[in-house]
């Protein structure tokens, strides 16, 4: 693409960890989610996890609070251009529920959904290794409601439409599944240093 | 076209959304195409127009985005979302409408620095979930330029002539700031938050706007739209649910 005529940028210093096309947000952190917010309290909030494992079980919130807690703090990287830094989630790590179901070696993919019906799949890959959470604190503070509270999936290495707000479940399975936003035209991993935005980047 | 079902059987409590209906074209959405600006129309103090030629532009329907990218000489570019505001019938032109965000990178250049002839970069268009075809009972809310992608939908329905139910409730600080005023017919009801024309209440969008719509509602109900600041999405989708519109049939798209 040819240069923009007049077009400077803003003053900008090499930002470390921030994937190409990307901007820094600063404080903001926007909201971005296609439905109502739900009406979700701590004590009607269940996380459930099935499909290919030994041992499908669902957890509440007192019983997801025994698990040992565990805390992000990094980056974050939305696939509308903004880039969030120096957040700092609380909650479990994925590891400690996918330890208590144990998937079944045939499991590759999983689809996560939310209490709204919100959907979206990503490579069993990418929520092991210490990689994924279910957080349920943000800054210290509960997660407020219109960013996933009272507990949102958290994959910071992807881009955030696979950190499904307001999370209920994940659904263990041997193939890859589109879920919303893929059904939408989004790429199926969304990983933001290929800038897998959209499907077919 | 999609109507798919979610994974494993599990019913959520609060019925999301209609799907996606629309098949977005891989094709499309992933390649980038060179837009000519051809034309820049002021709608109010900080709100403009931009049309572009794309002769190559696949057409969308009203209320899908696009993404947009600006180069700069050394390499850097800065890229946006933003709603189209054309109807599909607007063969290769497409048209944007943007406010001038204070301290903005992006509307900042188109603002103060654009004019016609200018190139810029856009792929798209993108998501079928914020989209309406024509086909059902429209009930459009939008505030500030939450109402563009509307428009899209307003255009589109008289450009066809369609007899499908069309409301749209637009909300904005003064009759000055209402982008578009002059194109409204009696499809609209304008809500103004802080001045407003003599005889005219202000006040910010309540269950009073609401109420008249959903009871008017269409055989098969409203598709409801929202679009407009996260703050004024989470006010408006509230109003609607209170008022009986179904949760999994409001659409929402948040300007962050």
């Amino acid at each position: 693409m040819n240069v923009t005529r007049g077009f400077t940028g803003r003053p900008r210093v090499p930002r470390p960890g921030l994937p190409p096309g990307q901007y820094d947000s600063g404080d903001d952190w926007p909201v971005l989610s296609a439905e109502v917010t739900p009406d979700l309290a701590p004590a009607d909030w269940t996380f459930r996890i099935d499909g290919l494992v030994a041992e499908p079980r669902s957890w509440d919130w007192d019983e997801a609070h025994t698990l040992p807690a565990s805390v992000y703090e990094g980056a974050i990287h939305c696939v509308t251009s903004w880039s969030k830094f120096g957040v700092r989630f609380g909650g479990v790590s994925l590891d400690a529920f996918l330890d208590v179901v144990r998937p079944d070696a045939s499991a590759t993919h999983a689809v996560a959904y939310a209490h709204s019906g919100y959907t979206t799949n990503l490579p069993l890959a990418d929520l092991t290794g210490g990689r994924a959470w279910i957080a349920w604190e943000y800054d210290g503070e509960p997660l407020p409601a219109e960013h996933g509270g009272p507990a949102r999936l958290l994959v910071p290495h992807l881009y955030f439409w696979k950190s499904a707000k307001w999370i209920a479940g994940l659904t263990l399975l041997d193939h890859d599944e589109p879920g919303f936003w893929e059904q939408n035209g989004y790429h199926a991993r969304g990983n933001p240093w290929e800038e897998q935005r959209y499907s077919g980047d | 076209m999609t109507e798919t079902a979610t994974t494993g059987g599990f019913t959520p409590p609060t019925r999301f959304a209609v799907p996606g209906r629309i098949a977005v074209s891989d094709r499309a959405a992933a390649v980038w195409q060179t837009a000519t600006l051809t034309e820049i129309r002021r709608e109010t103090p900080s709100v403009a127009t931009f049309r572009f030629a794309v002769p190559g532009w696949a057409g969308h329907l009203p209320g899908q985005h696009l993404m947009l990218r600006l180069t700069a000489g050394d390499g850097y570019t800065a890229q946006r979302h933003y709603s189209l505001a054309s109807p599909p019938d607007d063969a290769g032109h497409i048209e944007l409408t943007l406010d001038h965000v204070e301290g903005g990178e992006v509307s900042g250049w188109f603002h103060t620095e654009a004019r016609p002839g200018d190139e810029v970069a856009v792929r798209g268009p993108l998501s079928g979930f914020f989209a309406w075809p024509g086909d059902r009972p429209a009930l459009l809310v939008g505030a500030g330029s939450g109402v563009v992608p509307l428009m899209s939908m307003i255009r589109h329905h008289r450009a066809r002539g369609l007899d499908v139910p069309l409301r749209l409730l637009v909300s904005a600080r003064g009759p000055e700031e209402l982008i578009y005023a002059a194109e409204y017919g009696a499809e609209t009801t304008a809500v103004f938050t802080r001045r407003a024309p003599d005889g005219v209440p202000v006040g910010r969008l309540s269950a009073e706007h609401v109420a008249p719509l959903l009871a008017e509602r269409p055989p098969g109900g409203w598709e409801a739209y929202v679009c407009g600041s996260n703050a004024f999405a989470e006010h408006a989708s509230r109003l609607l649910v209170e008022a009986g519109q179904p949760v999994h049939r409001i659409r929402i798209e948040r300007f962050g």
